[in-house]
């Protein structure tokens, strides 16, 4: 699939569009009828299906349908998202739908993990930076932003704030190591060496 | 300066750390199920990886089965059919063991590992579910993933993690009857919010947790990802080492008592610091319901439901047709939901039928109890359990994740009401966009099945 991230992640500039509300669940973003499936492929269209279906019925515009929004590739969100379900297919979704990065309050911690694993950053603003982008992406739809994890920003417009991310996190993407299998892979020695010492591996009748 | 399991536990597995500062961690068990491992799979093929530990990886199918009695294979639902074939390739050609729809031991993957034995305390544990939380019940560290670092720990068995800091809940004194070990979780994160643990493992004790049998712990657990925290533990003691004794997967022995002592030494030290500490009053708590679409917003059943102080809380009750102020007992009930790995063990299934005994489900009600595994559904079976729902009109289905998300045939329809003894309330969890969950203890859906409402289960208990 051409441009899914790969290497080197430094900085993601793009449309932005922004989902309101705590604790934004991963039901909401995949509903569990979707994960009937053997691949992630397709899953791109049903980002938010629900929510999205439920706005309509009442007239209003859910901010994926938004023709002005719909190159978005950075979402704002609000506290705790992606919370509940650990189902990839949830950031999995978001990627195929073109996300390539999160900005929010804060993320569910395995949310968080799984988005890191596919060369999405989910990077941390505070509560009053997040109102204002979210103001600012509400009222100028369409609006290009950029995050930049080199300098830790984003910018919006002509706004630039501060962004947050753990420090082994920033550097997984600066280094390209995010998919880390390779990594755990590179001293399997180590790894076998740690099993022979759990008696729960090795055997307890050699540790008596 | 004494250490915690949490710090004991990831040393004891840790394996270097990585040159971006993430620690490389061993995962001693891994499970998986149909759901979130076939990707998983893929991606190994497509890298040329091999299973790097194929014995330290258990599947079972338990998401998309059918739960009616005798639903045989080839399942009717193709695609459910499609995704256990695929389970069972993968698990041949890379030689894991595997627990089937047909394998007396199949059932939901945290009430089977538990059971089984293979759950163990020291232990790391993933899988690809975010209850994995609940095998800390035994004093293991077990993290809930996604399907790449499902890929991750077939190839390599490991992950790449950032220690977690550790919140220590004590919950004080005992619980009255007719409050579970479900209504003290909800109340913590009532208390505490769905977000409060993000980044934090939470070590439970306290003499109620304690006094608690396993399958307790493990409901206090496995709803420990609800309060935010991807890891809930509790230190191991007798009462955990009385569990795995005789169990299928568990040292036997001369192995028992060695392994009782090397489970022992990851107890918390008795002068371990904590990262931050909560005491909730476990006597003062009453059974709970959530009123909202998220399990933070729950109150007791003597309650009345809040008035919405924020948007996204006026969006829940607006979802859940209920207003600011009304008392949250009386709402009528469609569909009664016992099953799920939160609630779908045995005690569970007791707790409810002692409530259902010679009691009728109200006219109005769909009730459906799903035994959590083949061994709970014979155990409840043997001792006439499955007479107390069948008499008193609750189906007596086969198990499996069921109407918790609905993967397969069991879901709501429209807007029905469920009291669930399940997990999570979100919109559409139930497998009706429009459908609503309210989340309860076992018996506490005894009782709004019967009484075609939610009600307060304590003075059936007394009747």
């Amino acid at each position: 699939m051409t441009g899914m991230p790969a290497g080197r992640i430094t900085r993601i500039s793009g449309t932005a569009v922004a989902i309101r509300g705590d604790d934004l669940d991963t039901d909401r973003i995949m509903p569990a009828r979707f994960l009937r499936a053997l691949t992630f492929e397709g899953l791109g269209d049903h980002v938010f299906e629900d929510d999205r279906a439920a706005s309509a019925a009442r007239g209003r515009l859910h901010p994926f349908d938004d023709p002005r929004c719909s190159a978005a590739s950075i979402l704002v969100v609000n506290r705790n998202f992606g919370c509940g379900s650990s189902r990839e297919h949830a950031p999995q979704g978001l990627l195929r739908r073109g996300i390539r990065a999160l900005v929010g309050e804060s993320f569910s911690e395995i949310f968080f993990g799984n988005a890191t694993m596919l060369g999405m950053p989910c990077v941390m603003v505070d509560h009053d930076s997040i109102a204002a982008l979210m103001d600012t992406v509400e009222r100028q739809p369409g609006i290009a932003a950029t995050i930049d994890l080199d300098t830790m920003t984003i910018q919006a417009g002509s706004r630039s704030t501060g962004i947050g991310l753990p420090a082994a996190v920033r550097e997984a993407f600066l280094d390209g190591t995010w998919d880390g299998t390779g990594l755990l892979l590179e001293r399997f020695v180590e790894v076998e060496r740690v099993a022979e010492r759990l008696p729960y591996i090795s055997g307890f009748r050699s540790q008596d | 300066m004494g250490q915690t399991l949490f710090a004991k536990t990831w040393a004891a597995h840790a394996v270097r750390t990585l040159r971006t500062g993430r620690v490389q961690i061993l995962v001693g068990l891994h499970f998986i199920h149909e759901v979130t491992s076939p990707q998983a799979f893929e991606m190994l093929r497509a890298r040329g990886c091999r299973v790097a530990f194929p014995d330290r990886t258990v599947a079972t199918l338990d998401h998309i089965v059918p739960t009616t009695a005798g639903a045989g294979r080839p399942f009717a639902d193709p695609i459910a059919e499609a995704m256990a074939a695929a389970l069972e390739q993968n698990c041949t050609q890379f030689g894991i063991r595997l627990f089937g729809r047909d394998d007396p031991r199949q059932g939901i993957v945290h009430v089977v590992g538990p059971e089984l034995g293979l759950t163990q305390p020291g232990m790391t544990i993933a899988c690809g579910d975010s209850h994995t939380s609940t095998h800390g019940a035994f004093g293991a560290l077990a993290f809930g993933i996604g399907t790449s670092q499902v890929r991750d720990v077939l190839a390599s068995q490991c992950l790449a993690l950032d220690p977690l800091r550790v919140r220590r809940i004590v919950f004080s004194g005992s619980p009255s009857d007719g409050v579970s070990a479900k209504d003290l979780v909800l109340a913590l994160i009532g208390r505490l919010g769905v977000n409060a643990g993000v980044a934090f493992a939470y070590e439970y004790g306290g003499e109620a947790v304690s006094a608690m049998d396993m399958e307790q712990r493990m409901t206090l657990c496995n709803m420990a990802v609800e309060g935010g925290a991807r890891v809930g533990y509790v230190n191991p003691d007798e009462t955990t080492f009385r569990y795995l004794e005789g169990r299928p997967f568990a040292p036997a022995g001369n192995d028992f008592a060695a392994a009782c002592r090397w489970w022992t030494s990851f107890r918390s030290d008795a002068d371990a610091r904590f990262d931050d500490e909560v005491l909730i009053d476990a006597a003062s708590v009453e059974p709970m319901v959530t009123w909202g679409t998220n399990p933070g917003q729950v109150i007791p059943v003597t309650g009345r439901v809040p008035s919405p102080v924020t948007p996204d809380a006026e969006a829940s009750l607006e979802f859940m047709g209920l207003t600011g102020g009304q008392p949250i007992a009386g709402t009528p009930v469609d569909v009664a939901f016992i099953g799920s790995c939160t609630n779908g063990r045995l005690s569970d299934l007791r707790d409810a039928a002692r409530v259902a005994r010679g009691r009728r489900v109200h006219p109005r009600v769909r009730a459906l109890v799903v035994p959590g595994s083949q061994a709970v559904k014979r155990a409840a079976e043997q001792e006439g359990v499955d007479r107390v729902f069948v008499d008193a009109g609750f189906e007596w289905r086969a198990p499996g994740c069921s109407l918790c998300l609905a993967m397969n045939a069991d879901r709501l329809a429209g807007n029905q009401l469920c009291a669930s003894s399940s997990n999570r309330n979100f919109k559409g969890r139930q497998g009706s966009p429009t459908g609503r969950t309210m989340l309860m203890s076992p018996a506490m859906v005894a009782a709004a099945a019967i009484a075609g409402e939610v009600c307060d289960v304590r003075p059936l208990l007394r009747a």
